[in-house]
């Protein structure tokens, strides 16, 4: 497909509703102004620094392997620290490398729907990053898109590639400064892990109460090739839709999602994880914990398709209702095509167990306390995959972002 | 230590426990027995507060202070404890999470000090990593009770059948171990802290001395007396009789 064709089929799409979510007039958000390019992630305004920090970045670079910076609509800072490691906006990636375009909606398509249009035809950078074959990058590269500026509407078109034999661990915040009321996040993410490669991809949203939020993210995984994503939503967002689709082509190839949501205020999500098993021996596990207090009404998918012999996907979701105005909707689905495949979900919806509470209270804690641990155990997904530093430090995170919401 | 006076408490709208009467003084151990579903784990849950043990009646005084309408941590921070018959599992929250509560530590790390009360029970590291209760076998769930106890260390314990289930070297080790946590190594003018326990077997008792034993029937203290003596009449004669004979001489006595 030729760059005529793909923009042809990105305007026919352009007012094409997405299946799921309620439809965002992206016409009601602008481009702004161009950001300045900072010498350093020290130099980001202060103002901004906490919300840099609660996206997990890590403003002094420490123990990473490269860092980029997406503010509104510019690129402000990107560095890579290590051989065997390219990192840059995406545009300057397509530049620069004539093969790119050749990955360019092969994992997402193109006219799926009014945000992958938008994104195509108004894009504004987004992060390339990509590790050489054989090349094992165990130091994390941290990438942050960050919305300043009130009305933005941020339309970045990610490409991430793991070459064969290579290995890729990704910090990724998406974060938004208090000042701004209202903003649109189009992401459109695409992963290819090839041959015998990894990625392990742990994304913090760090939304607020006026932001949209549109991903769009595929992941295309060859012959014994492991994607990982842990995914992080602990603050408010006015509306997140979004299904990440991992395609297993290879034999044994791997996919992983495991996702932990704190829907608290008036958030409404739509968040899923699919995995489509087409290589034989392939496997995907989906793991979800969502919490939902005050309105919040979520809607939590997971989808496993199996397509190819010995197979292997489960599911496992489950919800925890701190409200009764809060809304919980569990949708595990499984398809199988075949016999010789084994696909398995586990969902469970309830609130917290009088029981539990008293335990806690017998050893000693105060009501407030014991719901405190009992959410803290309930969240506690063990992440698996990460290297152990990487691990330890995930787990910080997520204790930071849930000492902000409780 | 502890006075019970005409209590009367509901579960779930349903009267369990009528006009009970009940002291334990400190340094004393108690040991409560009566057939399955007469109320035992009951009354001590009212001790502890648990919210569905209502207390129609009667009064709770723990170290003269009374605690009827007392929430359970309140209880607690006055310096009781108890080990559950049948404690729930909590996804995420390790049975070091738990030790570390009991110890009163905001300490999120399975450190040293958690270790080594736990090695105290042949519990291993790897254990104290696993989710509390999950999937923990009967034995283990009465390990890990008295870990939790152990790290706790309250004045007053009140233990629900701590020897459930639990294989002959284990009861020994339990037994040691409750036994310490109750002064029991200790002269009886040092001896500080007090207990009630509950037991079907009576194994336990072999390590622990206890002062007085009680019978339960259908929600009242049926019978007291010498603990050899009330458990060879239940062994012998079943609970009924033992309690007959003890109404019976109680009867005697008064003439
Ligand atoms: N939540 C509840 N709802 C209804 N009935 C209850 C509840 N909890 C306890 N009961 C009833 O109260 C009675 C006393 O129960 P309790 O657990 O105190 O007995 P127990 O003497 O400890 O018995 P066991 O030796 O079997 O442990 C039983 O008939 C039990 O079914
Ligand atoms: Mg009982």
């Amino acid at each position: 497909m030729n760059k005529k064709e793909t923009i042809e089929r990105a305007r026919r799409a352009k007012t094409k509703k997405a299946a799921l979510g309620e439809d965002i007039a992206i016409e009601n958000f602008v481009t702004g102004r161009e950001h300045d390019p900072l010498n350093s992630l020290d130099d980001f305004p202060e103002e901004y620094q906490q919300d840099l920090l609660d996206a997990g970045i890590e403003p002094s670079e420490k123990d990473r392997s490269g860092s980029f910076l997406q503010q509104d609509c510019s690129v402000v800072f990107s560095t890579v620290k290590y051989n065997g490691l390219e990192l840059m906006s995406t545009t300057d990636a397509l530049k620069e490398h004539d093969w790119l375009k050749d990955y360019l909606w092969k994992a997402v398509p193109v006219d799926m729907d009014k945000y992958t249009a938008e994104v195509e035809l108004e894009q504004t950078h987004g992060y390339f990053i990509r590790s050489e074959a054989g090349s094992k990058v165990t130091m994390p590269v941290q990438s942050c898109l960050f919305i300043t500026t009130d009305k933005i509407g941020q339309k970045v078109h990610n490409i991430i590639i793991a070459e064969e034999d290579s290995e890729l661990h990704i910090i990724t915040g998406c974060s938004v400064s208090h000042a701004v009321n209202s903003a649109l996040h189009l992401g459109v993410s695409e992963f290819y892990v090839k041959k015998g490669a990894k990625i392990t991809f742990t994304m913090i949203h760090n939304w607020s109460r006026g932001m949209e939020v549109r991903p769009r993210s595929a992941v295309v995984i060859e012959d014994d090739g492991v994607f990982i994503s842990n995914y992080i939503l602990m603050t408010p967002v006015k509306s997140l839709q979004m299904y990440p689709t991992a395609y297993c082509v290879g034999r044994n190839a791997r996919a992983t999602f495991q996702s932990i949501i704190y829907a608290s205020g008036d958030t409404k999500i739509d968040s899923g994880s699919r995995a489509v098993l087409q290589g034989e021996g392939s496997r995907s596990e989906i793991i979800s914990r969502v919490i939902a207090t005050d309105n919040a009404k979520v809607i939590a998918r997971s989808d496993v398709i199996g397509e190819a012999a010995n197979a292997k996907g489960h599911i496992e979701c489950r919800g925890l209702m701190l409200s009764d105005s809060a809304e919980v909707d569990s949708i595990p689905e499984l398809k199988a095509t075949r016999k010789d495949l084994d696909l398995s979900h586990e969902a469970a919806v309830g609130k917290i167990a009088e029981e539990e509470i008293q335990y806690l209270m017998a050893r000693g804690l105060s009501e407030e306390e014991a719901t405190s641990v009992i959410i803290r155990g309930f969240l506690n997904v063990d992440i698996t995959g990460l290297p152990d530093a990487l691990a330890r430090e995930t787990k910080k995170m997520f204790d930071m972002s849930l000492e902000k919401v409780m | 230590m502890l006075e019970i006076k005409d209590l009367t408490v509901e579960v779930e709208g349903k009267e369990i426990l009528r006009d009970l009467n009940l002291n334990i003084e400190r340094g004393e151990v108690h040991v409560l027995f009566g057939p399955n579903g007469c109320g035992k784990t009951t009354l001590l849950m009212a001790i502890l507060g648990l919210p569905n043990y209502k207390v129609k009646k009667g009064s709770i005084t723990f170290k003269g202070v009374n605690i009827t309408d007392f929430p359970t941590n309140e209880r607690v921070k006055l310096g009781m404890g108890m080990s559950f018959q049948h404690p729930p599992e909590i996804r995420g929250v390790k049975l070091g999470d738990m030790v570390n509560i009991a110890l009163g530590r905001k300490e999120e790390k399975i450190d040293e000090n958690v270790i080594d009360l736990a090695k105290r029970l042949n519990i291993s590291v790897d254990f104290l990593n696993r989710d509390v209760n999950l999937g923990f076998s009967g034995g283990e769930v009465k390990r890990s009770e008295i870990l939790q106890l152990l790290a706790q260390s309250p004045d007053f314990i009140m233990f629900d059948e701590p020897d459930s289930g639990v294989d002959i070297e284990n009861i020994e080790l339990i037994g040691k171990i409750i036994s310490e946590l109750m002064d029991r190594n200790k002269m009886p003018s040092k001896r500080k802290k007090a207990g009630l326990i509950i037991t079907h077997s009576g194994s336990i008792m072999r390590y622990i001395k206890a002062d007085r034993a009680h019978v339960m029937l259908d929600g009242r203290i049926a019978c007291s007396g010498m603990p050899d003596e009330i458990t060879k009449n239940i062994m012998e004669t079943g609970f009924e009789k033992c309690v007959e004979l003890c109404v019976r001489r109680e009867e005697a006595g008064a003439e």
